[in-house]
């Protein structure tokens, strides 16, 4: 079986929410990977080979054959191994238009949200104005995941699908950008439906391992802001 | 709006966004009620109600319901209609390819073309490197093929292609030739606009000055 499968190389770092999504895709459809983990601030000959154009990460490398952007990787996995495990991507077509929809939003809002979050601190007029777009945009979300999940567990329904990769990838951040700022995002009372889906979504066996702790980005961010990672 | 049978697309005359969906329509030899958006005045309730979230053309209405986005247009079109035509290859390493490079140029092309045409002095010249450089990345990728995906038109082309009528504002005023960067991209365009679907959805590029030239009073840009 593992024959099959092919060579599967995963170049990626492990505070980057884009590498955590075909991790978790891999990890729902059963196949293992060698994992090449990138060092801050010093990018290696073979992600500058293996993605020339962009010379970022994550890159999926199988059989030889890079392909590059979380998004996309997610999709190749998905068609890839597609007899093993739950599908990723829905099967209806609007479905599919949907979790593609939300997840270009997701990519749209949220990193942006996370970087101009990250540097601040508690009380500042900036934080303040920041936290307003991420809670706004986290209040669409919630009302997404009602109409995609329709009562069940995830958008994706019984099985983590693509928006719940997309956005649940980025937990890890928001929940680290919580505390430096000290402003909760993930609140129960804004937002019940999400609060509920993002526990189910860490708690899965696919997930569990991948996504790192809240404190070890916060630290990784004050490391980042002392220029540690500089060359 | 959720009874509604057939399809609708909601788009702006000279959008390259719209002509992707168009030409893919064209492609699958889809009928459709083509609705003018007039982007320059209100946007109709229609718009507001199927985009809420961006309240941005193009849109397609399917029985009703509203799909937004371009490149999630394109596929959803391809996925729809799959006999005929098909957009995206069927090997998922090529499809993945595919997906890249439209990505690019969505990223690239029409972000950088607009800062060529909208600035002056150092922040232009700035852009100008920027297109050449991303110019020269697709023409590599092109190659000799005859189209981005190999021998048929697909996912690439219909993204790029529309950007292409956008070439003669950018050369003109930011004072650069793609044909000098890039000849095989311009024979390429050539290419396509043998096929119906891109002729006859492609705005006339002078046309598209025009536009240009009209956006650039009313922002006083020029």
């Amino acid at each position: 079986m593992a024959a099959e499968r092919g060579e599967v190389k995963l170049i990626g770092g492990w505070a980057s929410p884009f590498v955590a999504r075909p991790r978790i895709a891999l990890n729902l459809k059963g196949v293992a990977y060698e994992m090449f983990q990138e060092t801050v601030g010093k990018k290696s000959e073979l992600l500058l080979k293996s993605n020339p154009v962009y010379k970022k990460i994550p890159v999926l490398i199988h059989n030889g054959k890079p392909i590059c952007e979380s998004a996309i990787i997610v999709e190749y996995i998905d068609e890839t191994w597609s007899s093993d495990g739950a599908s990723i991507l829905p099967s209806d077509p609007y479905d599919r238009a949907i979790a593609r929809f939300w997840t270009v939003y997701v990519d749209d809002k949220i990193p942006d949200a996370i970087r101009k979050l990250r540097p601040l601190v508690k009380g500042s007029a900036v934080a303040e104005v920041e936290a307003e777009k991420l809670h706004a945009a986290l209040q669409l979300l919630e009302e997404a995941f009602e109409k995609c999940s329709k009562g069940k567990s995830f958008f994706g329904g019984d099985n983590i699908g693509y928006l719940d990769i997309a956005l649940g990838s980025q937990l890890a951040w928001i929940k680290a950008v919580e505390k430096i700022v000290e402003i909760k995002f993930l609140d129960k009372e804004k937002i019940p439906g999400l609060v509920a889906w993002s526990e189910r979504f860490y708690a899965h066996e696919a997930v569990k391992e991948v996504m790192p702790e809240a404190d070890r980005l916060v630290e990784f961010t004050r490391m980042l802001l002392s220029g540690s990672f500089a060359k | 709006m959720a009874s509604e049978k057939g399809i609708k697309l909601l788009d702006f005359w000279v959008s390259p966004f719209g002509q992707r969906a168009r030409i893919a329509l064209a492609e699958k030899g889809v009928e459709y009620e083509h609705k003018e958006e007039n982007l320059l005045a209100e946007k109709s309730e229609l718009l507001l109600k199927s985009n809420p979230v961006h309240k941005k053309i193009p849109v397609l209405i399917h029985d009703g319901k509203p799909v937004c986005e371009s490149l999630i247009i394109v596929q959803y079109i391809d996925e729809v209609w799959p006999d005929k035509a098909p957009l995206l290859p069927s090997d998922p390493y090529q499809r993945a390819q595919a997906r890249f490079w439209a990505d690019f140029v969505d990223k690239k092309v029409f972000e950088c073309g607009g800062r060529l045409w909208k600035l002056k002095g150092e922040e232009q010249e700035a852009a100008k490197k920027e297109m050449i450089e991303i110019l020269q990345i697709l023409e590599a990728q092109l190659g000799d093929k005859k189209y981005f995906g190999g021998d048929t038109f697909g996912f690439v082309d219909v993204a790029f292609v529309p950007l292409t009528s956008w070439f003669y504002s950018c050369e003109t005023c930011a004072n650069f030739s793609v044909e000098a960067v890039a000849p095989k991209i311009v024979l390429w365009v050539q290419r396509c606009m043998e096929r119906e679907s891109v002729a006859k959805t492609l705005s006339d590029p002078k046309k598209v000055y025009e536009y240009v030239r009209f956006l650039k009073k009313r922002f006083r840009i020029e």
